[in-house]
């Protein structure tokens, strides 16, 4: 159908083309992009999976060696307990929000506010849904 | 010394004197043209690295080729590449002819001509693009081709106005809301009508925060556009660098006709996300873009020469990329509704607008008709998904027409 409609176009391209050649070309050019983009878009998944199935055993292997090193490990300092690094100002509970975006959030609230970021005081972040 | 000869010969030979012969006034009005064009860059910054070197080339050549005039120190001849195109001509796709006889616009525009400077912006391009959005979000490139409708709708109404074939794929592809790739398909199909086509693509460009939210408001209800979308999955270093060797691929292989375009736009990318060429990454976004910038925009300006250019021709070519445009901005937004329909109100369909490339204005359109229904709304990484499925659909839809006309 393809090679049909390129030959009949070419046939006609050094005058004036058909509407009805013109309507099929249309239609077939837009169906053209949607079927490329559409294989693209398989594509994209079929790697999207392999990689999300890679991440996921990458991460299944960490938890697990996590835990089998964790009972070996005295219980010592937990978190509250480390000590705190200079300047630093209490501990922010984050709900929903990871921990870069967290950053992100309170730099920006300390450059709208003029305050350098150790002076503010964050009790909680949270992405109100 | 015969004072008065002398006075007469410069008289004769000036362009003051070119006014006043036979189709000297068309000039006129393109110079008048070009004024408007540089306005619309400078004060009103429509597009303007490019539109203010095409309106500085349209002044150029306007200034220096009069069609009934002594041509022989004109930027650019309109005759010259017409002896280019003609195969019953010596100088028949004679690049010597142009390089031996031509000014310094006929050399620079060598470069549009050969598909050169808009496979080199597209280079430039890969390297600005980060695929991210869309990686996470495959489904985004069902946006992009749905907002290639107003390419093919534009090419139908081109055809219905007494077009041929391959003057309305040029037309059609300024729907495509992509420069280098309607002034690519151009040159290739239809180059007499580039200064138009290239002048609509831009300033429709320019124009989309005007155009799109009409549509969006017309096509959407508030509930719609209202939508938060999810956050999409964060994507590795790994897939970002597999991402363009596998569309090089792949769309190279069902489409040759768009290696130009689609290679240089995957080679751009894959350099800035590899990691082992910062220094190329950074020359074509930066450098290598800008100095194409200057030698696209001028010596497309170059094609405007008035005998040409003020036609009614290109008044049906400006309404045409009009409807073009419109109609991607409905064909995305109407698959967009589809998308939140078929997700149970997971997808704002003002995201769909986003798939008529014109990266990044149209993905900030989205954003700002999106965060004007629900503030709190932060569409704009959402849209580049759509935004940047646009720049490959719109280079599919080009290669298409390109095969089927060349």
């Amino acid at each position: 159908m393809f090679d049909n409609i390129i030959v009949s176009a070419a046939a006609e391209t050094a005058d004036k083309l058909s509407i009805g050649d013109a309507a099929i070309t249309a239609v077939f050019g837009y169906a053209v992009v949607f079927a490329g983009l559409i294989i693209l878009m398989i594509v994209l998944y079929c790697t999207g999976a392999i990689f999300k199935s890679k991440d996921a055993k990458a991460k299944a292997a960490a938890e697990a060696e996590a835990k089998k090193a964790a009972p070996a490990e005295p219980v010592a300092e937990t978190k509250a307990e480390l000590p705190l690094a200079p300047g630093s100002a209490g501990h922010v509970k984050l709900f929903d929000v990871p921990d870069k975006e967290a950053a992100m959030i309170m730099a920006i609230v300390a450059d709208k506010m003029q305050k350098p970021l150790n002076e503010l005081h964050f009790i909680s972040i949270k992405e109100v849904k | 010394m015969d004072i008065l000869e002398t006075l007469k010969t410069l008289w004769e030979s000036s362009g003051f004197n070119s006014f006043l012969i036979d189709g000297g006034w068309k000039n006129l009005v393109m110079i008048a043209v070009s004024c408007l064009l540089l306005y619309l860059g400078i004060k009103k910054k429509f597009e303007p690295l490019l539109l203010v070197g095409i309106a500085f080339g349209c002044l150029l050549v306007n200034l220096s080729y009069f069609t009934g005039g002594d041509t022989s120190d004109a930027l650019y001849h309109v005759d010259l590449w017409d002896n280019f195109l003609d195969p019953n001509h010596a100088d028949y796709h004679s690049y010597g002819a142009i390089m031996a006889h031509g000014g310094l616009l006929d050399i620079l525009y060598i470069g549009v001509k050969a598909g050169i400077y808009p496979s080199l912006i597209f280079l430039g391009v890969g390297a600005m693009t980060d695929f991210g959005p869309l990686i996470s979000n495959p489904k985004s490139l069902l946006l992009g081709a749905a907002a290639q409708m107003g390419v093919f709708l534009a090419f139908f109404g081109a055809i219905l106005l007494g077009f041929t074939g391959k003057e309305a794929a040029s037309i059609g592809i300024i729907g495509g809301a992509d420069g280098p790739t309607a002034i690519f398909l151009t040159t290739r199909l239809a180059p007499h009508l580039l200064g138009a086509i290239a002048i609509a693509a831009y300033s429709y460009m320019a124009l989309i925060p005007l155009i799109q939210p009409f549509f969006m408001n017309l096509l959407t209800t508030k509930k719609e556009r209202e939508v938060k979308m999810e956050q999409s999955r964060s994507v590795s270093k790994t897939e970002k660098i597999i991402f363009p060797i596998i569309v090089a691929m792949f769309v190279i292989l069902l489409l040759p006709s768009t290696a130009p375009l689609v290679g240089c736009l995957m080679l751009g990318n894959l350099w800035r996300e590899c990691g082992v060429t910062e220094r190329l990454s950074d020359t074509v976004q930066n450098a290598l873009m800008n100095i194409v910038t200057i030698f696209l925009g001028i010596s497309v300006g170059a094609t405007t020469a008035a005998d040409r250019f003020l036609s009614f021709g290109t008044i049906k070519i400006i309404v045409l990329g009009l409807c073009a445009f419109s109609f991607s901005t409905i064909g995305g937004l109407l698959v967009g509704k589809i998308m939140y329909k078929v997700t149970g109100g997971k997808v704002n369909p003002l995201i769909g607008s986003a798939g008529v490339s014109a990266v990044p204005m149209a993905a900030r359109v989205s954003q700002m008709e999106g965060q004007k229904a629900n503030p709190s709304n932060f569409l704009l990484m959402h849209a580049m998904g759509p935004n940047v499925a646009g720049v490959i659909g719109s280079a599919i839809a080009a290669g298409f027409l390109l095969a089927v006309f060349k």
